[in-house]
């Protein structure tokens, strides 16, 4: 099993996971982080101050998948999220231990 | 219906629209207490918003109590020396009855209207130290201010009383219907002395210091033009003409101050913004606060807008010169008071004033003189004896917290709460009621909040 983990601009996130779902994935988890890249930040302006702000605001997708589906599944993420311009983030992957379905105590992937 | 019991009679004098009209300008002077709290607390970083907030409420209530004891008497009491201060007459207001008229007003009425204004006056230099005072400290400079600045200059501009009350108003004859001088400058002036002793924020000009809710900042400039009506319109002291020619410049100049601003920023910056918005609405009241009641509708057009264009560019100052007036008190009630006052010395027009005349009317320079005398004094004075009691209660108490507790902020420290708790389902997890009066009858002897005195933390874990 794999973790695939996408820091998307957070407008995309609509694309991101209508891709997924077409190919059947039917549970993502999706935070707000911030963070900078080659993108690095913008600035802002009050009362004439223009302040530099480092942090730009991303979302955090988070997918569990069978290591026969990682590739697909991130090559989707990255087709959904391209906008071509700087700041479109990065998807990486890492391998799954263990994953244990809460409810039902189901282990591997039956809890995918 | 049992018959009313019998009022008194009041003297002839006595005018009730006027006393209703002045009733409502001090509550309305009032709101912009709490207005102005909102508009500096939404400026700040949200660590310190409370402690903002508290700045301004505090005013409200320290002011009452020495405007109550010996204030209103040092200001509107029978004039001791040269027009320079009130005597000790109606100290603890006393002698002053349901029967004393000041005008056509209640003395109370007209003692309550004057109230607001020491309040309100002090309460904007909280702005230009924030996010860096003691509290304890602050309350004593509170009342150390009102009693040798506000009070003093409040008789000097104030204290009309034909040719027997303030130097300012009754031998100089300068026209500032509602503080250009008393307010505007004198919290400029006595703002930019306290940011000097106080010194600058930790990272003033290296770390943002972004306005953490300009929602906030809206809401508290609403709540100030709301309430500069009755500033200014209620400056007036009877509901008549004055009153209503005010009130329209009041409105005027607020407006042309939003506009001045904003065409500054969008030439400067590349955008207009929320606070630029705001702070131009409240640089053009400031601007119109003394000329309300001198000049005509385009005057106050051309002043208000005036006014947004200066402190659109002197709020910069701080930056290019290194003094942290961190919200602008001086750039915007300064700059924007001096705009205003000196400008009545050109547009004051007779068809409102009804004898004074400004240099663009006919009236030559000498009214124009007056108004920089007046600027020139109140200034000086404010400056200087701000100065001194900044000085004086630092050196004896402390004025700033340390460089830890700045950095992590007044609000845990200084009043043991926080602004927000605004997870929309975080909120609240990891706190556990411990003790206190309205939750636990007894549960606090034995407990107690573990948290750091710098304020880092808090955990609601009981010790016993």
């Amino acid at each position: 099993m794999r973790l695939i983990t996408a820091v998307i601009k957070p407008f995309k996130l609509d694309d991101v996971k209508a891709a997924l779902e077409t190919l059947g994935v039917h549970g993502l988890t999706v935070s707000e982080a911030s963070g900078y890249g080659r993108q690095g930040g913008h600035t802002e302006v009050y009362r004439g101050a223009e302040y530099q702000v480092d942090l730009v605001p991303k979302l955090r997708v988070e997918v569990v998948c069978d290591d026969d589906d990682a590739d697909d599944l991130i090559d989707a993420i990255v087709a959904a999220s391209r906008t071509g311009k700087i700041g479109d983030g990065k998807v990486w992957s890492v391998p799954v231990e263990t994953l244990v379905r809460v409810r039902t105590g189901e282990r591997g992937t039956a809890a995918i | 219906m049992p018959p009313l019991p019998a009022m008194p009679a009041m003297p002839p004098a006595f005018s009730a629209g006027d006393t209703a009209w002045v009733m409502i300008s001090a509550a309305l002077v009032m709101l912009m207490i709490p207005g102005l709290a909102l508009f500096y607390g939404g400026m700040v970083r949200a660590k310190s918003a409370l402690n903002m907030l508290m700045m301004s409420i505090s005013c409200l209530a320290v002011v009452t109590v020495v405007w109550l004891l010996y204030g209103y008497s040092l200001a509107f009491g029978p004039d001791a020396y040269g027009g320079l201060i009130g005597t000790l007459k109606y100290a603890g207001m006393d002698g002053i009855g349901v029967h004393n008229l000041s005008g056509s007003v209640p003395t109370l009425v007209f003692a309550s209207f004057q109230l607001m204004f020491a309040a309100i006056t002090t309460a904007l230099l909280s702005g230009s130290i924030a996010d860096r005072a003691k509290f304890g400290s602050w309350l004593v400079f509170v009342a150390a201010w009102a009693t040798a600045v506000y009070f003093p200059v409040a008789h000097w501009v104030f204290d009309s009383n034909g040719g027997h009350g303030g130097w300012i108003v009754d031998h100089l004859h300068t026209l500032d219907l509602a503080g250009g001088t008393a307010v505007e400058i004198n919290s400029g002036a006595s703002g930019l002395a306290l940011a000097l002793v106080l010194g600058k924020r930790i990272g003033f000009k290296r770390d943002p210091m972004r306005p953490h809710s300009l929602p906030l900042v809206v809401l508290g400039g609403g709540l100030l033009w709301f309430g500069w009506f009755g500033f200014n319109a209620g400056s007036a002291l009877t509901s008549g003409g004055l009153a209503g020619v005010a009130f329209f410049n009041t409105q005027v100049a607020g407006a042309a101050g939003v506009l001045g601003w904003l065409a500054v920023e969008k030439r400067r910056d590349g955008h207009a913004t929320t606070l630029g918005a705001v702070s131009g609405a409240v640089a053009g009241l400031v601007g119109i606060t003394p000329a309300c009641g001198s000049v005509n509708p385009l005057g106050a057009l051309l002043i208000g807008a005036l006014a947004g264009v200066a402190c659109s560019y002197a709020v910069g100052l701080k930056f290019r010169f290194g003094y942290d007036d961190s919200l602008d008190v001086a750039g915007v009630h300064g700059v924007g008071g001096i705009v205003g006052t000196l400008l009545i010395g050109v547009l004051a027009t007779a068809a409102v004033t009804g004898h004074a005349r400004g240099l663009a009317f006919g009236g030559g320079f000498a009214q124009l003189g007056r108004q920089a005398v007046a600027v020139v004094a109140v200034g000086a004075y404010a400056f200087v004896v701000t100065w001194l009691i900044a000085k004086g209660i630092d050196r004896w108490i402390g004025f700033r917290v340390s460089r830890d507790d700045e950095l992590a902020g007044l609000d845990l420290l200084l009043h043991g709460e926080s602004a927000y708790d605004i997870g929309t389902h975080t909120a609240g997890i990891g706190h556990r009621i411990i003790g206190g009066h309205g939750h636990h009858p007894g549960g606090a002897a034995d407990t107690q909040v573990v948290a750091s005195s710098k304020g880092e933390s808090v955990s609601a874990t009981i010790r016993p």
